[in-house]
């Protein structure tokens, strides 16, 4: 009896664990492992991140399409929520290659410089980014932030550029990432570029589902959504000018583990970013985004389309 | 709908790898917890240190100690570690007070009698303390379950892929159907383990349904 | 890092104004007082009721079951997407967190409430229905008051998760002390978000104890601090040795209202 008992805690504690387990009867449940290749990134092996929006995710996609066709062994840790997070794990090699974009990891990686145009940011960023990491070549595909309005709330005020704001904005609302509050790219830039001070700041997401749910519904006049969105078109939304480029270029730029790339890595990547423009960066976004279609499908169409997988 | 059953095999990986993340916990949980509940009752003086110590990690916000958690524990920033970690703590957070009431729960004349029969303290422990103290033990761990499914959702945040990642999918595309499929995943996975702990409380207190009384 | 948190925990500067800490947590007690009232108004009747007739026990119980497995993230989502084009201005951003804290609030409430007036002393109810009192009088004057440190377990319970989970107000674009812990990451700056977490803790522990300070005025004394009748152990016995050390987090005891957040 007493014997049995001890052996009935033990045989739980097994049962409990295994049911923990049921999901490891094929390895480490955790590694979202492509069809195409399994275990972990060995030598030679490239794991693609991804940050948790779908224009990422679809990036990803496309560059582990891409790589595979190369014969590259790819694993995917796709949906990373923070960049806080990615830029950390492809330092400490949890992954190795993620899609980003030319300003924001410019800024990411060093605050505070000034070029705007496509060209300057890629080469400022190209000197910011820690020895350890590089960035491949940028694509022409740009996805940058926006201050976006409703097109009747802005025919209303007969605003069409942001500069157009001045003597308006003071009654106005306006939502972006929290970051806002206190980044040259928000509030602060708003008044030392443009001289504008809006009545409320609200923080929100970056180009997210809540600044686009609060720009439609009228919780906020203006907001911040990224060029690319299908749906600035689709809602009667749309972007102001930004005359005095306050916000940098953003080029879809591949940034990956010095010494994971190699020739075919950066071949095979080299390849896609020349392919990409912001017109078919966008077309693809839309099918994600609009039609509700996989990441992965739009991205193998893209690339079966132009000869890249 | 038609998502959904487009989707079956990711909505199954993703339990699974959910599973997995609230269920490893609530089994290390478990088992730390009975030495400190134990703990707890043997030594007074310990008794409100580790429950209210224990019990105040409940009240850290998931959000920030998923974040946080590399940091303390120099961990790999997408490491699921930090999740299992941090899902322990917060099992612990529960059980810890749950295992010394159960253990406290235990009449003094069943204690008394083990002892005169020839029970060591250790024996006496694992033959009629512990199992008397399941059904309270049980309670504590169905409720850590149910919570330890819905925190881990939250594990998005850094990149450990689980249900909730249809969560952020659904709601940056507008879109009801995977984010309507994550949640009824975590309630029925959260049914399941709830399912699961309540067998094995059945198989544990055999006497509950042999007396028909329920203690 | 410690010294960094403290040094921004206790930099003046990030006290005043209406993003200082001061007035975030005015914000996140108001979100929560406003979930828990609602969540009372919703869980003590309802939970009342089933004790005192017996009946929809089942129902109750299950439905709780359910409405505890439900992901607050996600259904903070789901909210957002459904209530934002029904609600106008600033409560849009609100209602969706305010109601997944009443959500998260009710199963434990209610718990709290039928298990109490359930494990009223049969004797004490037949005492008073021998004395001529009508259900209402029973249940107001005679189970009520005996079942009042289980509903106060129950309560305590609910406030721990929703000032736990008021952060998640920060998500949906409102104020709160979940603000620090968002914005901190954003802006990558640990100190704010672990200062966040733990003025979260704090505000917590804070408001536990001032409950168990009310709990101990209102409890009839003869009630002593709480009888722990386990509900679903279904065990009358004496557990913790109360229910009110003045340090006690209160995850309350054992098969009554054990409960967990869920953020």
């Amino acid at each position: 009896m007493k014997l049995s008992r001890i052996t009935l805690t033990i045989a739980t504690a097994a049962a409990l664990m295994a049911t923990a387990a049921c999901g490891n009867s094929g390895g480490d449940p955790l590694a979202s492992t492509s069809s195409s290749s399994s275990g972990s990134a060995a030598a030679g092996g490239i794991t693609v991140g991804s940050a948790d929006f779908p224009e990422s995710a679809l990036l990803a996609e496309i560059y582990a399409g891409a790589l595979e066709a190369k014969g590259v062994k790819v694993t995917k840790k796709l949906n990373i929520g923070a960049r806080e997070a990615y830029i950390p794990a492809l330092q400490d090699g949890s992954i190795d290659l993620i899609p980003e974009y030319t300003g924001v990891l410019r800024d990411y990686f060093k605050k505070g410089q000034t070029g705007t145009d496509a060209d300057a940011v890629y080469t400022e960023l190209k000197s910011s980014v820690p020895a350890a990491l590089t960035v491949l070549d940028k694509s022409a595909a740009e996805d940058k932030d926006a201050l976006v309005m409703k097109k009747s709330r802005a025919d209303e005020l007969g605003v069409k550029s942001i500069a157009d704001l001045k003597g308006k904005s003071q009654d106005l609302t306006v939502g972006g990432p929290p970051e806002w509050k206190t980044r040259d790219t928000g509030i602060p830039g708003f008044k030392k570029i443009y001289g504008l001070e809006f009545k409320q700041f609200r923080p929100l997401d970056a180009g997210g589902p809540l600044t686009l749910q609060a720009l439609k519904n009228g919780q906020i006049d203006a907001g911040d959504l990224f060029t690319t969105d299908p749906s600035i078109a689709e809602n009667d939304l749309v972007a102001l000018e930004d005359p005095k480029n306050m916000y940098a270029a953003q080029n879809v730029v591949p940034l990956i583990t010095k010494s994971k790339s190699n020739p075919t890595v950066e071949g095979a990547l080299n390849a896609v970013s020349a392919k990409l423009d912001t017109t078919t960066l966008a077309a693809l976004l839309k099918e994600v985004v609009s039609d509700k279609k996989d990441p992965d499908a739009v991205a193998k169409e893209f690339l079966s389309k132009n000869g890249l997988g | 709908m038609t998502w959904f059953i487009d989707h079956l095999d990711l909505v199954w990986t993703r339990t699974l790898q959910h599973a997995y993340l609230a269920g490893l916990p609530l089994v290390i949980g478990l088992l730390l917890a009975l030495p400190l509940g134990w703990l707890a009752r043997r030594y007074r003086p310990l008794f409100v240190p580790l429950i209210a110590g224990f019990g105040l990690l409940y009240t850290i916000p998931s959000l920030a100690l998923f974040v946080l958690m590399p940091a303390i524990i120099g961990t790999q920033i997408i490491s699921p570690t930090n999740v299992i970690v941090g899902l322990t703590l917060y099992t612990l957070a529960l059980l810890v007070r749950t295992v010394a009431d159960g253990l406290g729960a235990v009449p003094e004349s069943v204690k008394q009698s083990a002892t005169a029969m020839g029970y060591t303290p250790v024996k006496r422990f694992f033959a009629v303390d512990l199992p008397l103290a399941v059904p309270v033990i049980s309670a504590g761990l169905r409720v850590a379950a149910v919570s330890n499914v819905s925190i881990a959702s939250v594990a998005t945040i850094i990149g450990i892929p689980q249900l909730g990642l249809f969560f952020s999918d659904g709601f940056s595309r507008d879109f009801y159907d995977p984010l309507i499929v994550g949640i009824v995943g975590c309630v029925v996975l959260a049914l399941v383990f709830d399912g699961v702990i309540l067998l094995l409380t059945r198989a544990f207190t055999p006497w509950v349904r042999a007396t028909g009384s329920r203690a | 890092m410690i010294p960094n948190i403290l040094g921004w925990l206790f930099d003046p500067a990030h006290w005043s104004g209406s993003d200082g800490i001061a007035s975030r947590i005015v914000e996140h007690l108001w979100y929560s007082a406003l979930a828990m009232v609602l969540a009372c108004l919703i869980a003590i009747p309802a939970g009342l009721a089933i004790g005192h007739t017996g009946r929809g026990r089942f129902l109750a119980v299950n439905l709780a079951g359910a409405a505890r497995a439900i992901p607050s993230l996600g259904l903070l989502y789901l909210m957002v997407l459904w209530l934002f084009p029904k609600l106008a201005g600033d409560s849009a951003f609100l209602v969706p967190a305010i109601i997944v804290l009443v959500v998260l609030a009710i199963p434990p409430i209610m718990a709290g409430a039928y298990s109490g007036v359930e494990g009223v002393d049969p004797g004490a109810r037949d005492a008073a229905k021998g004395m001529g009192m009508t259900g209402m009088q029973v249940l107001r004057q005679v189970e009520v008051p005996c079942a009042l440190p289980l509903i106060f377990s129950g309560v305590r319970s609910a406030i721990l998760q929703v000032i736990a989970t008021a952060t998640l107000a920060a998500v949906a674009g409102t104020g709160g002390l979940g603000r620090f812990i968002i914005d901190g990451q954003k802006v990558h700056e640990f100190a704010q978000m672990a200062s966040g977490a733990i003025l979260v803790a704090v505000l917590a522990l804070v408001i536990d104890l001032l409950m168990s300070l009310v709990q101990r005025s209102v409890v009839s004394p003869g009630l002593g601090a709480g009888p722990a009748t386990s509900g679903r152990a279904g065990r009358r016995s004496r557990t913790a040795p109360s229910g009110n050390t003045p340090v006690d987090v209160e995850i309350d005891s054992s098969g009554r209202t054990v409960d967990a957040p869920a953020r």
